[in-house]
């Protein structure tokens, strides 16, 4: 008897399977050079910018949180990462051992810190939680702007006040220069890494949501109290979700952080929070593959729209307050729904009528 | 006197945040939602203002009215257009409905007004005072923020306590469902809600640009969230709680500024707004809610 593959299994492996059929199409795209230069910049990004938005539903889908902190987790991934590359530049050459270890130190980095800032924050809930982890991302964001890291012969040197203040020998070299940022990052990142981290975050998330752990998870979700009495620990599902959450920021972080020659704090701000938890929301908040469409559609459409140039931002801001109010009220939304069930109608009848239609046409 | 001085500066700027605070409280408390273009709709005071003063060349005080007008009336324009379509939607797709009308009107901005930083010329027009012989001079912006402040701030808790359309409103904020059965127009107290609180952040925005007067397309966006900071602060849906949010929020950027560090400013604004939360989850003056079952 044919074994039957049960409907998350079965959920999950066709998003693997549209995954692998992207990435050969692209990769087809780019060996006969059908793509333009400024797309083949944005391969990187976007599944940057997927693995945000798959980690954030995490928080925000599974565990039902609103976090606006995710741009933070990204920055310390991101400055952690390069911090080492830098360091370890001269003695690992083998870039690709370097840059597993790179994304290993960001992805732990950051975790921790989600730790550290998870025990306090998760406390708090709904609107509380989000402007605080927005709090957060903004703190991380301000010390890493001020943050000068240099080193030399002696060691290490980390000041908060200026270049000067370092006391670097002649022979030293700066590797994060306050609001200027990073330089010098060994440019590690390419689209065919980034699409493999990309997939093991997604292989990652649909087995942690599928597990006894996400299972859990989603109970807390559903009901906090009712999970809490039937004796699950809500702060540790909480902390494990979050550090989850911030480990895959971290790592997308490093991978942002080694696709750049230099790098400011300055773009980690609570607009790339804001940004990714519009990818969440718009793939549809607990749909992991919803999430990567809508974080690669919504990259590319400001480029796709460079035609219209001055326009462009408006028309997304356009595109988003229309998107959210046909999806959410309930007028339209049925609306819509009644008139795509007619339109299925149609379709299948059109089939069911088969050959003779075509013949026809 | 430099400590003076920086006091000063810090209660005047707390004082803007208070009234851009005042302004989150009363839609928070109401509508229940995060309305992210509230420091946007500051940003749109400035340009009105900036508009009627400079392109048109009318007088101050007209300028003054035509901003709080425009702002006013847009607060209404967007509430009727993009929040209440989702009156019953969940709280995250209001919140990036905000925050898409918060894209539109900084870009909507950056078209009409181009890249290029506005130098706001001040709408005050109050002679500087002098204490301790010159020591310690008070701006005359910032008499008029701390007085227009005590003046709103003042005039909303007796229009909230002791009028019809006030009652109304806290009404609406207890219980939506219940206001309703007791016949008040919930959706009118929802526009009058979002008027009041816009027309408050046309004031802030005239406040700010006289003090800090640098105008572009995201002059609101920190400031709004910097307020929000405050409201949560002091306690959401609390207006003494708003001043007092504000004006603690103004004095520890300024001090943080001149005795830390110019960069770390804003770091330690969330930093101890952080460290409320963790000791009162719900602000200084928050209420507590009990959750049901």
């Amino acid at each position: 008897m044919k074994k039957k593959l049960n409907p998350q299994t079965r959920k999950s492996f066709i998003t693997y399977g549209l995954l692998m059929i992207v990435f050969i199409a692209v990769e087809i795209l780019l060996s006969t050079g059908s793509i333009s230069s400024m797309m083949q910049g944005l391969l990187v990004p976007i599944c940057v910018y997927s693995i945000l938005a798959v980690s954030l539903n995490l928080t925000v889908g599974i565990l039902g949180e609103l976090s606006l902190g995710q741009a933070g987790f990204m920055c310390v991934g991101a400055y952690a990462s390069a911090i080492f590359s830098n360091l370890v530049k001269e003695s690992i050459t083998q870039p690709m051992i370097r840059f597993t270890l790179a994304i290993l130190v960001g992805g732990v980095v950051a975790a921790l810190f989600g730790i550290i800032i998870g025990i306090p924050v998760l406390r708090l809930r709904g609107d509380y939680l989000a402007i605080v982890t927005l709090a957060f991302g903004e703190i991380i964001k301000n010390v890493f702007a001020a943050l000068y890291i240099g080193y030399d012969s002696a060691g290490l040197h980390i000041s908060l006040k200026s270049q000067g203040d370092l006391g670097l020998k002649p022979d030293g070299k700066m590797i994060i220069n306050g609001a200027l940022g990073i330089s010098g990052t060994p440019n590690d990142s390419t689209f065919e890494i980034a699409f493999v981290i990309l997939f093991i975050s997604v292989i990652i998330i649909y087995n942690f949501v599928h597990s006894r752990t996400g299972r859990a998870v989603m109970s807390i979700r559903d009901n906090r109290i009712a999970a809490e009495s039937v004796g699950l620990n809500i702060t540790k599902y909480k902390l494990i979700t979050f550090a989850l959450t911030a480990f895959l920021a971290g790592v997308a972080g490093t991978l942002y952080s080694h696709n750049f020659y230099s790098l400011q704090a300055s773009k980690f701000d609570y607009n790339l929070s804001i940004l990714i938890l519009v990818f969440v929301v718009l793939g549809g908040i607990g749909n992991i593959r919803g999430s990567i469409i809508a974080a690669a559609v919504l990259t590319l459409l400001p480029e796709l729209l460079r035609s219209i140039n001055n326009y462009r931002m408006l028309f997304y801001a356009v595109i988003l307050i229309v998107m959210m109010i046909c999806t959410s009220n309930e007028t339209i939304r049925s609306f819509f729904i009644r008139n795509f069930e007619k339109l299925k109608g149609l379709i299948f009848k059109k089939k069911s009528d088969g050959a003779a239609v075509k013949e026809a046409e | 006197m430099a400590f003076l001085d920086y006091l000063i500066n810090g209660i005047s700027l707390g004082s803007i945040y208070a009234v851009i605070a005042l302004g989150y409280t009363l839609v928070y408390g109401i509508a229940k939602m995060l309305n992210f273009a509230h420091g946007d709709i500051i940003m749109v005071g400035g340009y009105a203002v900036f508009t009627a003063m400079v392109t048109w060349g009318w007088s101050t005080w007209v300028a003054m009215l035509f901003a709080v007008v425009v702002c006013t009336l847009l607060g209404i324009t967007i509430e009727k257009v993009a929040y209440k379509p989702l009156r019953k939607a969940s709280s995250l797709s209001v919140l990036i409905t905000a925050i898409g009308v918060s894209y539109f009107l900084q870009n909507l901005a950056l078209l009409i007004f181009d890249e290029k930083p506005k130098v706001f010329t001040s709408v005050v027009n109050i002679p500087k005072i002098n204490l301790f012989d010159g020591k310690v001079v008070i701006k005359g912006e910032t008499t008029a923020a701390i007085l227009v402040s005590v003046v709103i701030v003042v005039g909303l808790s007796l229009f909230i306590n002791h009028t019809q359309k006030g009652r109304a409103m806290l009404a609406v904020s207890e219980d939506k469902d219940a206001a309703q059965l007791m016949g008040i127009n919930v959706n009118s107290t929802i526009s009058l809600t979002f008027a009041i609180g816009s027309g408050l952040a046309a004031v802030a925005g005239m406040l700010l640009c006289s003090s800090y007067p640098t105008l572009t397309n995201t002059t609101g966006a920190m400031p709004g969230i910097k307020a929000f900071v405050a409201a949560v602060f002091g306690g959401i849906g609390s207006i003494p709680g708003a001043m007092i949010g504000g004006i603690l929020i103004g004095v520890i950027e300024i001090l943080g500024r001149a005795y830390i560090s110019p960069q770390l400013a804003d770091a330690m604004v969330f930093a101890v707004l952080i460290l409320v939360l963790m000791i009162k989850p719900t602000g200084i003056l928050g209420k507590k809610i009990n959750e049901k079952v």
